[in-house]
């Protein structure tokens, strides 16, 4: 049974529809993404799954219960985009508290070692750095020993080394059986964090599949950058099959193909003794597939919804 | 410990850290009463206040204080930064509701205001011999009308006020005339006939009059309870009415 299922979900606000149409299911154990731009209409829609907001029409199950099941909150974690905790309360009372809201919770000492917050525990939120503050809003997430996790853009506004190991996090999260609901609009975060992902944009689902398989749909060509050491004519490059295009820029020659295409390239430089230097081979990433699918790109700047 | 005690218990941990509203709440109105007592003028019974002494009646306006500090101060401040920051809004993600924090911080108050009033009763008594209530059980049941209708205007400015910082703001612009009214400048026994009628009308008013009356050993004014219940519920229905517990988008 799938552990979160979205049928058709629309909300508008003010006439404006938010989310219009959304439909998707996560399977249980997985890290399932959302991604899109600001205001694609992406924490709307996990904010309906919370229970926080209530749809206009559609329907949503979590854990087989409608969204707002008070037996629902005891299984489900949540940490939510742009929430705080009073300035002065130190982690290991927010902990505590938390704590106290649930029936089986966790251990507190055993996910601040989880999270590095241990030397932090009677540290005061305020005096906490973002990073610090993003994993106590995790922990809390956690401290009720949910079986589903929604975790609302939960590296924005962190340093990239911060990033990196709130990710490892997530990922040492799913491996004790989390299910996890993941809103991002981080093109690198979903893919090195999620299974597979819904690519939202103006409130519809225009993409739903694993990272790679959202690539392999839009385009599958590659492109490879060098600068050759000798001159190299462009029609021994046009000839190769897999090759269909070649182009200059300055010294660098940049050739898109298909198939076995860098295979082919270096064995002709090879046959003509040139070395390609600063070779660079260039794959379609999942901003690519989002401009290829919507004609935007992923950091398009809106109000955030 | 259950949620409402753990709630209970933090909030009182995260009052106490902030040293100046533990000093105009819990400090100050004792500090004032003992400043007012040691003007030896104010410790003579005067035929103006009807044989009574000035301290004699400051000792209810200064307890009116601390219900204000607490009802109009504390409360509005601290639940509007909590919707301002999302903290209600992530205690709604969670098996217990935001409601539990709102009673957790009522609670709180209501504990607080009793400690700080005893403690002003306690001097008052000790310090300057100043009666103990002579009608306990009604000066009790007064103080409760008085900080109810108190803590109900300040959900009222929770209710309204657009931040943390705008809520602290209205409640210090409404201590003036409230506590004007509640004889803080000039007893009520000094009032022209016409600010009396009016201040009669007022929560705090009514409450200093209620404190007085039962401290000398009569009953309330049946007009004095009419006026804090009145705005208790008026308040509490505005207050319920326009409470929110996220922040406008």
């Amino acid at each position: 049974m799938a552990v979160i299922e979205v049928n058709e979900l629309v909300k508008s606000y003010d006439g404006h529809p938010a989310v219009d149409g959304v439909s998707f299911t996560v399977e249980p154990g997985e890290i399932f993404g959302i991604l899109g731009p600001n205001g694609a209409g992406k924490t709307t829609t996990v904010e309906c799954v919370e229970g926080l907001r209530r749809p206009d029409s559609g329907t949503i199950r979590v854990l087989g219960r409608e969204p707002g099941d008070p037996e629902l909150r005891h299984r489900m974690g949540a940490q939510l985009q742009e929430s705080e905790l009073p300035d002065k309360i130190t982690v290991r009372e927010a902990l505590e508290l938390y704590a106290s809201f649930y029936r089986e919770p966790a251990d507190w000492r055993g996910l601040l070692d989880t999270l590095g917050l241990r030397d932090k525990a009677n540290v005061q939120y305020r005096r906490l750095s973002g990073g610090q503050k993003q994993r106590l809003s995790i922990a809390l997430s956690l401290i009720g020993s949910p079986e589903v996790a929604v975790l609302d853009e939960l590296t924005t506004g962190l340093d990239p080394q911060a990033r990196r190991d709130v990710w490892e996090l997530i990922e040492g999260i799913r491996e004790r059986g989390v299910t996890i609901l993941l809103v991002t609009h981080f093109m690198e975060e979903a893919e090195r964090l999620c299974d597979r992902l819904a690519l939202i944009d103006s409130g519809r689902v225009v993409a739903l599949n694993t990272p790679a398989g959202i690539v392999s749909t839009v385009d599958n060509e590659q492109r490879i950058r060098f600068r050759p050491s000798g001159p190299l004519d462009d029609v021994l490059l046009t000839a190769l099959p897999e090759v269909s295009g070649v182009s200059r820029s300055g010294k660098q020659i940049v050739v898109t193909g298909t198939g076995n295409l860098l295979h082919a390239v270096t064995s002709l430089l090879a046959r003509n003794q040139i070395i390609a230097a600063d070779l660079r081979v260039e794959q379609t990433t999942l901003d690519d597939a989002f401009v290829a699918l919507t004609g935007r790109t992923l950091d398009s700047t809106k109000e955030n919804r | 410990m259950n949620p409402l005690t753990r709630l209970t218990f933090t909030e009182t941990r995260l009052y106490f850290r902030e040293p100046i509203s533990v000093f105009f709440t819990i400090v100050f109105p004792p500090i004032l009463l003992v400043i007012l007592g040691s003007v030896p003028a104010f410790r003579q019974p005067s035929q103006d206040y009807g044989g009574l002494r000035v301290i004699d009646l400051y000792a209810p306006i200064v307890i009116a204080m601390v219900i204000v500090m607490f009802a109009l101060n504390g409360l509005p401040q601290m639940l509007a930064t909590y919707r301002e920051k999302g903290i209600l809004r992530r205690m709604a993600t969670t098996p217990v509701r935001p409601l539990v924090l709102l009673t957790a911080a009522l609670l709180m108050c209501t504990a607080l205001s009793v400690l700080a009033t005893t403690v002003v009763l306690a001097i008052g008594r000790i310090v300057f011999a100043v009666p103990l209530p002579g009608q306990i059980v009604g000066y009790a049941l007064v103080f409760v009308l008085c900080a109810v209708a108190s803590l109900s205007i300040g959900l009222l400015i929770a209710a309204l006020a657009p931040s943390g910082k705008a809520a602290g703001a209205i409640g210090s612009i409404l201590f003036f005339p409230v506590m004007f009214f509640a004889g803080l400048w000039v007893p009520r026994a000094l009032m022209p006939e016409a600010l009396v009628r009016i201040s009669d009308l007022t929560p705090l008013g009514a409450g200093v009059q209620s404190l007085q009356d039962t401290a000398s050993g009569s009953w309330p004014q049946p007009l004095h309870i009419a006026v804090m219940l009145g705005w208790t519920v008026a308040a509490g229905l505005l207050a319920a009415r326009f409470f929110r517990w996220e922040a406008a988008r």
